[in-house]
């Protein structure tokens, strides 16, 4: 029986959509989808990757830090489902880490040191091509409602749309020059965490955070703070960001 | 070896086998890029390619490139203050123009027609940059419309990260002959080594690119992978002072 009320998935569905027709900043959505994935599962966290132009799949977003560190060993180590998932261009399931997650021994391992015991990996595909992979990480071993997972298979494949809008379906240079731009965001990002990390003397994780609410509190995009941030010059911004 | 390695491995290899300029006044990083910008005609292949070079604030770019005709073509996208690579700078992200036609002269109506002139029919625009650090961009010329193909888009790529790199660290020699491991050093924690960077920007009260390449000196100098240096910093067990001989890190109790 699927544990995903149809009340919740349309609310989901809708706040996508709202975040497509407007002012759209990649990074954001991207972390949007895995946060609102996770919630709809129930417990379960949630991590994207996309490719970049050498067919390597880089981290772009997660639902939690666990889920981030999964992922990032997943690229680091070079193994892991969404890896398969990306390669084939088909779902991969370990519904059972212990049992299933002999085919990534190392990543089944730290799956299961951070608390998880299923992984289900979807592809994010467009017509033939496939640009990345979402990781669900279940909090308990077992398979996900076949009912569900369409649900998240169509929240995955809307994500990939919203990635490449509209235009990129009919001019393939445009997927190009959006997923370039969404790669050097996300760079753009870890350079304003170190550099606020290094002003705060805080964490990267906590200067995330708080680049994260600030942006929230003033209405202002998370990429957008993260350039004024590290920008030639130097607005005081980051002065502004510490809570 | 990954599909990024072997492409990088043939970019420095093919700039290493074009040959160098006759001692002059140009900084060996004009040279790097120049033999680059003739290596990636060939292999491409492309009409012309040439990379422009931001400057500081104020300052006009300066364009190298594989022949005369695509310097001046290149330049003219300064004078009219539009074009693909004026837009590939901004907008920090590639600018492809596969057909240079009606499209192209709504977008850019000054460089159209000048380009056309030259015969050239597609541009395919690069940004050099490392998150917010932009050093420049690398353009591609072509006498034919037609969109690049996925290899090619790839090979361009490669191209284009090995010539950041010859400007991040202002030698010629740096791309062609420094081991492969210290790029391939830089794809293992990608998270770690731009938070770096963001680090040593403030503790050296410098640039963005200025904070890579001291990291990557130090890399050098130490015998250490890219990625320990980084994994260092971000954990504090290293920091880098300003007004030091050379700008060098400082280890805390040293």
């Amino acid at each position: 029986m699927p544990t995903v009320s149809a009340q919740r998935v349309a609310e989901v569905f809708v706040e996508v959509a709202d975040t497509l027709v407007d002012e759209f900043d990649v990074i954001e959505f991207l972390q949007l989808v895995t946060v609102r994935t996770a919630e709809l599962l129930d417990a379960a966290a949630v991590g994207l990757l996309l490719a970049d132009q050498h067919d390597e799949l880089q981290f772009m977003a997660a639902s939690d830090e666990a889920a981030k560190y999964l992922e990032l060993f997943e690229v680091q180590h070079a193994e892991g489902p969404c890896l398969d998932a990306f390669r084939t261009g088909t779902p991969v399931f370990a519904p059972d880490i212990g049992a299933d997650g002999h085919r990534w021994p190392r990543f089944a391992r730290r799956v299961a040191d951070a608390g998880f015991g299923s992984v289900h990996a979807m592809p994010m595909r467009l017509r033939g091509d496939v640009i990345g992979a979402l990781n669900l990480f279940g909090r308990h071993p077992g398979g996900i409602d076949a009912d569900d997972l369409r649900i998240v298979q169509a929240l995955v494949d809307v994500a990939t749309i919203g990635l490449l809008q509209e235009r990129a379906i009919r001019r393939g240079e445009v997927l190009t020059e959006q997923l370039q731009g969404a790669l050097n965001s996300r760079v753009v990002i870890e350079q304003a965490k170190g550099a606020l990390a290094q002003i705060h003397g805080v964490t990267v994780d906590e200067a995330f955070e708080l680049m994260r609410s600030f942006a929230r509190r003033n209405g202002r995009r998370l990429s957008q703070v993260a350039q004024a941030v590290v920008s030639e010059d130097q607005s005081g911004i980051a002065r502004l960001i510490k809570g | 070896m990954s599909v990024r390695s072997e492409r990088l491995a043939t970019v420095r290899a093919l700039i290493a086998a074009e040959p160098e300029q006759p001692p002059s006044e140009a900084a060996d990083r004009v040279d790097g890029l120049s033999r680059l910008c003739r290596a990636a005609i060939h292999a491409l292949p492309a009409w012309g390619t040439a990379v422009t070079v931001m400057t500081a604030e104020g300052m006009q770019p300066v364009a190298v490139a594989s022949d005369l005709r695509t310097q001046a073509l290149e330049e003219q996208q300064f004078s009219f203050g539009e074009g693909p690579c004026v837009d590939a700078f901004a907008g920090r992200r590639p600018v492809l123009e596969p057909d240079l036609g009606a499209a192209a002269s709504a977008r850019w109506p000054a460089y159209t027609p000048a380009a056309h002139e030259q015969g050239v029919r597609a541009v395919f625009a690069f940004p050099l940059q490392i998150g917010a650090a932009r050093l420049g961009v690398l353009d591609v010329y072509l006498d034919r419309p037609g969109t690049m193909s996925s290899a090619t888009l790839g090979r361009a790529l490669a191209f284009s990260e090995v010539a950041l790199w010859i400007l991040l660290d202002g030698q010629a020699e740096s791309a062609a002959d420094r081991p492969v491991e210290r790029l391939e050093a830089a794809v293992d924690s990608r998270s770690e080594l731009f938070q770096a960077q963001g680090m040593v920007m403030v503790q050296l009260g410098t640039s963005l690119s200025e904070a890579m390449s001291q990291l990557r000196a130090r890399a050098y100098a130490d015998h250490r992978r890219l990625g320990d240096i980084a994994a260092d910093v971000v954990a504090r067990r290293l920091q880098f002072q300003p007004g030091m001989a050379g700008d060098g890190p400082d280890r805390p109790g040293h």
